[in-house]
């Protein structure tokens, strides 16, 4: 029986912090790390910032290197994939040919980029970001001088257009919906966000359709939009959003609903096999247990460490606040909780540290804050604005929009 | 290595009650804060995960919160209490003297 270990697919944020996890809450059995990249498990959100133009061999930023894994007995296995689990006899099979036998398995997948379907013969050479390799390619592609089109303005590609217009190359981002930052986050954030690219030079196609991507004989890529222009570049990086990665769930018959379907345990439908990070959709009882996915990189990290507890029995319900963040330039922006169109915002002008917008649901509650400024000056109020919502507060909106008043006395109130 | 040396930091109405502020000192960066209980301790000003300010973090009791990923610390003591941050960080003594805050470095 002593064979029977914890086993988690998917060598990334969630699953490298449920491995350290399981250890530390004393599991003392074998545990089990599959990953089909070749690195130690890493750091995504550095990928699209300074992993792309600063200066010097780039190498990922490691979550659990050899000694860690050492030091908690962790076995790690690169370059491996799992391709199917056998439930009935509690195995996972990899391409090596290798059977892992799990007591407890997680699936810690993550996402793909979701890929665009477009007319015309480059439709296939367009660039994606995801794993370090990606953004490697990219990185060799940021030269000075050479026309990008970034595809999608939403956070990845926001932050890749803000790296490559830091390395001196010309930027146009084209984005197909009415405007950038479309989902889950105010328009106000979002004009503060156009701008502050604007001013460092990055141009905008917005709200028109592509029709074909194309390579000349030149090499040049010609990108047709509906309105009847192009944007002729050099290099085209897409980022339209990710899908779950759940072929395993899939085949091996686990219930999915916009990923791998988890309670608000964060076990699968198979008592035995929990699911962690991005590949996963759960209940959020904070939000009357509506059903979320998140690619979010907290979110990955609290899920890794909150499921291992599951994993060994503790049967505690997630309920971490949704967050995320991304750094533009020397602007650094924040999103928590989860709104809704019906909810009224109120701002919060903090001056030069930033702004704060607080979305107030129908029945008075606060659900949601998002807030844009230079790096770290939003980040007291940002926090203490994430315990109301935790605390479920319904605030006099006088007191949101009034800076002297202060968010403290708000969560002791 | 100069150590034991007291240096005046700031002032004891620079810092809020139950707040954190920056103090830079030659090439170096600390973090002074000031608990609602009223005592004042001091640290390095950078958070042990990666560089980041602890001064823009948000004190709570005796816990530091780093702004980045949230890692926490114990103000008094430096000893990490959160993840990401797994190493402690380091404490400098503090006295107050004439409403003056000095640390020693
Ligand atoms: C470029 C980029 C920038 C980002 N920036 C931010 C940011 O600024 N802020 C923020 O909050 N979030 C950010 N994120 C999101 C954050 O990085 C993710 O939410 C987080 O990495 C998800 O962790 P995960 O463990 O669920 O998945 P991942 O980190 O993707 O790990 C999953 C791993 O499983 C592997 N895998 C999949 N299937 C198998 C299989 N069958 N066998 C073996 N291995 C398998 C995958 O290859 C991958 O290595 C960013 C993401 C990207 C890509
Ligand atoms: S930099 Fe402080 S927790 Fe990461």
């Amino acid at each position: 029986m002593k064979d029977y270990g914890m086993v988690i697919v998917g060598a990334g944020e969630a699953g490298a912090r449920a491995a350290v996890e399981l250890r530390t809450q004393g599991w003392t059995g074998a545990i089990t790390m599959i990953g089909n990249e070749r690195w130690h498990p890493y750091e995504r959100p550095p990928l699209s910032k300074h992993q792309l133009y600063e200066a010097g061999e780039p190498a990922p930023t490691t979550i659990l290197g050899s000694d860690r894994l050492n030091e908690h007995n962790i076995g790690l296995l690169t370059s491996d994939a799992a391709v199917r689990i056998n439930r009935q006899a509690h195995n996972v099979e990899l391409v090596s040919g290798i059977q892992v036998p799990y007591e407890r398995l997680l699936l810690a997948t993550g996402a793909n980029p979701r890929k665009l379907s477009v007319q015309g013969n480059a439709a296939e050479e367009m660039l994606y970001l995801r794993t370090f390799a990606d953004a490697i390619r990219i990185r060799e592609q940021l030269q000075p001088g050479k026309r990008v089109a970034v595809i999608g303005g939403g956070f990845i590609g926001l932050e890749v257009a803000a790296s490559a217009v830091t390395k001196g190359c010309e930027v146009t981002l084209v984005e197909v919906a009415p405007r950038i930052l479309m989902r889950g986050v105010p328009e106000q954030i979002a004009v503060m966000v156009e701008e502050r690219h604007r001013a460092a030079g990055v141009k905008f196609k917005i709200g028109v359709m592509i029709e074909s991507v194309d390579k000349e004989v030149s090499g040049e890529y010609v990108i047709s939009l509906a309105d009847g222009t192009t944007v002729n570049c050099d290099v085209i990086i897409t980022g339209i959003g990710a899908i779950p990665e759940m072929t395993l769930a899939v085949t091996s018959e686990l219930e999915v609903d916009n990923g791998v379907k988890v309670s608000e345990l964060l076990v699968t439908s198979d008592p035995d096999i929990f699911a962690a990070g991005d590949c996963c959709s759960f209940p959020h009882p904070l939000y009357g247990g509506k059903r979320i996915r998140l690619e979010a990189w907290r979110n990955a990290q609290d899920q890794g460490t909150h499921v291992a507890g599951n994993m060994l029995g503790a049967a505690v319900p997630y309920s971490a606040l949704p967050w995320f963040w991304s750094d533009q330039y020397d602007q650094t922006l924040q999103v928590a909780g989860l709104s809704e169109t019906t909810d009224t915002t109120v701002e919060r002008d903090l001056g030069e540290a930033g702004k704060l917008f607080f979305h107030v649901a129908t029945d008075g509650r606060l659900v949601s804050v998002s807030g844009m400024g230079p790096s770290g000056g939003i980040a007291k109020e940002f926090r203490l604005a994430e315990m109301l919502i935790e605390k479920q507060v319904r605030p006099e909106l006088a007191a949101l929009s009034d800076p002297s008043r202060r968010l403290k006395e708000l969560l002791r109130a | 290595m100069s150590s034991g040396q007291w240096i005046e930091a700031c002032e004891v109405d620079d810092i809020e009650v139950e707040d954190v502020i920056r103090f830079d000192h030659e090439d170096r960066t600390f973090a002074i804060y000031r608990t609602e209980k009223g005592d004042f301790f001091a640290s390095d000003g950078y958070c042990t995960h990666e560089k980041f300010h602890l001064s823009n973090g948000l004190v709570m009791g005796n816990v530091i919160e780093c702004p980045k990923h949230n890692g926490r610390f114990d103000i008094a003591t430096g000893q990490a209490k959160r993840a990401p941050v797994c190493v402690d960080l380091k404490t400098y003594p503090v006295k107050i003297e004439a409403d003056k805050v000095y640390i020693q470095i």
